[in-house]
């Protein structure tokens, strides 16, 4: 999950690295009287708001007021605006980078730095950047910090206050669970003070049950994706005209891309999980006929989900919903045949194999 | 010779009491899997099925002298009931649970390193060594005897292509599911070290998905260091970038993690990449 970039700065400072004074607003009459210059800047997940037009700055109360107006309510490459944060100008001798990131296949925390900041990280010539994993048994320690410091040939002064910051960041990596916690830029003020001028924090969403207090409705997700969401099914919106519900996160990436190597083109991903109840399987064609398709997949290899189980479901929803459109099933694996059997005698079109399925749901679905 | 688990391997259940793990255990007895007792604070002293007996810790197991343990907890416990295996000495840890943070499985896969211990998942299915033992949820009527490794991330699409591979009248040696999400115990490397010096496995299939460079890693691997015949399935060449398909790993970010590079991957090393599942037989021998 996304922060924006004002929760992002909460949780800095609740961590001591410093950020700009600031708040955030939601309506123009919640503004304060103008003291100094401000920053005001959009709220939205989306690199590059500046470019975009969604950072105004402001030297009296008219800008300020001006720039809280025409920011509220507007829409930045499709994405509304609904807060906007306020905040101290500061005043920027360089920008730096620093994050702390998940990599994967190291299967530890990397650290990234680099005295090239305010531009994305992979513009930057390597030999700028300074990377480095991290132990996660062993931790942060000061001496990763030094090594950091070292290479990037940093001031004294500028070293220290850095070195400050690091282990705060990588406390905010564990701590709140991050995938991604960076500081880009971090900036040296003419004054000389470190500071972080934007936030970008990813939290783990399976962490999210111990950290409450984050709420983020991901701005990528459709109504009906986070209908779905909230429902508990791994639903995806796609632009085909295939609905499809399918066992299993793999099998139903594997549904899709059989269906598009066919010309087929899918309305969406949904996976059952592994559930063995009918009720699931029917709510699950609820959500899928929102979408209107034209035509329905169901692909279940029967496991932990049975296929007679999901057979009752496809039953139970086309009554209880009045499907007009084509259902076209494939249950194989754990009692199949008594599913096929219950989907004959309720006069609904059922294969062994995916394949076949698949031919027919396209013959079907009309439309390419 | 097998991998990882054979005949003789002594299983302890880790959420034996709860309705996934009792129902699936009661699946890896009738494979014949040795279960050699059950976890649960809350029922020690009972038996599970009348016959296995059901103790209060993994400390309490050892009298069994398990090899082995299978979690399914709810993943707020995973983490505790991982390091309790690991202090106890269990050298083989298969982590069903999903939504894992991972957060928790980089400390579990780092202490377990250290320890000597091999994690599996979370997040995955299941190993079966064909004929001797199952550990976790793949269904037990897929599998028939042969010289067929496999090795995955997903589940319900393991079982496809076990499945294809039984009714095109091979059989499979070892089948592995490595769990679906970022951070997992063992990459494909792991296990195609293992599979090469295997000698009941004589051909490799693995089936990966978008998200990550691990299949890129084990095709540059396969190159310098597999000489048994390996081919591959490849799912989410048709997902959109940003979109996390199910599995927290399967996610194409900044244009890492796609089906193309993977596929091309293979391909370089020689690993012939199935269209469909249904194909994958096809390809060997």
């Amino acid at each position: 999950m996304n922060l924006y970039e004002y929760m992002g700065k909460q949780i800095f400072r609740s961590y001591g690295i410093p950020v700009p004074g600031g708040y955030v607003v939601e309506n123009v009459s919640e503004v304060k009287p103008f003291e100094k210059p401000v920053v005001v800047k959009s709220q939205i997940l989306l690199g590059g708001r500046g470019k975009s037009g969604g950072i105004k700055f402001a030297k009296s109360q008219q800008e300020l007021t001006q720039g809280v107006n025409e920011l509220l309510g507007s829409k930045i490459r499709d994405l509304k605006v609904t807060k906007v944060l306020i905040e101290d100008m500061i005043k920027i001798k360089k920008e730096m980078y620093v994050s702390i990131a998940l990599d994967r296949t190291a299967r530890a925390p990397v650290f990234i730095a680099s005295t090239e900041g305010g531009v994305e990280i992979e513009s930057v010539s390597h030999d700028k950047i300074f990377t480095r994993h991290i132990d996660p048994i062993l931790g942060y320690s000061d001496f990763i910090g030094r090594e950091a410091v070292t290479f990037m040939k940093l001031d004294p002064d500028i070293g220290k206050q850095f070195m400050q910051i690091l282990p705060a960041l990588y406390r905010i990596f564990n701590e709140e669970d991050c995938e991604l916690v960076e500081i880009n830029p971090l900036v040296i003020t003419e004054e000389g003070k470190l500071i972080a001028a934007d936030s970008k924090v990813i939290i783990d969403s399976d962490s999210l049950y111990r950290h409450k207090d984050f709420s983020v409705t991901d701005p990528e997700k459709t109504p009906l994706e986070l209908e779905a969401q909230s429902k508990g099914y791994a639903f995806i919106e796609l632009d085909g005209n295939i609905g499809v519900i399918a066992n299993g996160a793999g099998l139903t990436m594997a549904t899709l891309d059989a269906l598009t190597l066919h010309k087929g083109k899918p309305r969406n991903f949904l996976d059952l999980g592994g559930t063995d109840n009918s009720d699931i399987v029917a709510n699950a064609f609820d959500l899928v006929l929102k979408a209107k398709p034209t035509a329905i997949l169901v692909n279940i290899f029967g496991g932990v989900t049975k296929c007679d189980t999901v057979a009752n479901g496809i039953v139970m929803a086309k009554n209880k919903f009045s499907i007009k459109q084509p259902i076209v099933v494939r249950l194989s694996g754990v009692r199949d045949e008594e599913g096929r059997k219950i989907l004959k005698d309720n006069g609904v079109d059922s294969y062994p194999t995916m394949m076949e399925a698949i031919e027919r749901v396209v013959k079907v679905a009309g439309g390419n | 010779m097998s991998v990882y688990v054979n005949e003789k391997t002594k299983v302890i259940v880790q959420g034996i009491t709860g309705h996934q793990g009792s129902f699936h255990t009661g699946e890896m007895i009738a494979y014949g899997t040795k279960v050699v007792a059950g976890i649960s604070p809350t029922k020690a002293g009972t038996k599970f099925m009348d016959k296995v007996p059901i103790v209060a810790s993994v400390r309490d197991s050892l009298v069994f002298e398990p090899d082995a343990t299978m979690i399914s907890v709810p993943a707020p416990f995973v983490k505790d009931a991982a390091f309790e295996a690991i202090d106890g000495g269990l050298k083989i840890i298969y982590i069903l649970t999903e939504h894992v943070p991972f957060h928790d499985s980089l400390e579990i896969v780092l202490n377990a390193k250290r320890k000597g211990a091999v994690v599996f998942g979370p997040n995955g299915p299941g190993i079966t060594s064909v004929g001797r033992c199952k550990i976790g949820i793949m269904p037990n009527k897929i599998f028939k005897k042969g010289n067929v490794a496999i090795a995955s991330r997903s589940g319900t699409l393991t079982y496809e292509i076990v499945d294809a591979v039984t009714k095109s009248g091979r059989g499979e040696s070892t089948v592995i599911g490595l769990g679906g999400d970022p951070v997992v115990g063992l990459n494909y490397i792991d296990v195609l070290e293992q599979f090469e010096k295997d000698p009941d496995t004589e051909q490799i299939v693995l089936v990966g998905e978008i998200g990550g460079s691990n299949e890129e890693l084990a095709a540059q691997y396969i190159k310098k260091h597999v000489s048994k015949k390996v081919v591959a399935y490849i799912t989410g060449r048709s997902a959109p970038p940003g979109k996390r398909m199910g599995h927290a790993g399967a996610i194409i970010e900044k244009g890492v993690g796609t089906a193309e590079s993977k596929i091309k991957a293979f391909n370089e090393a020689g690993v012939k990449v199935a269209d469909y599942p249904d194909d994958v037989p096809g390809l060997l021998e």
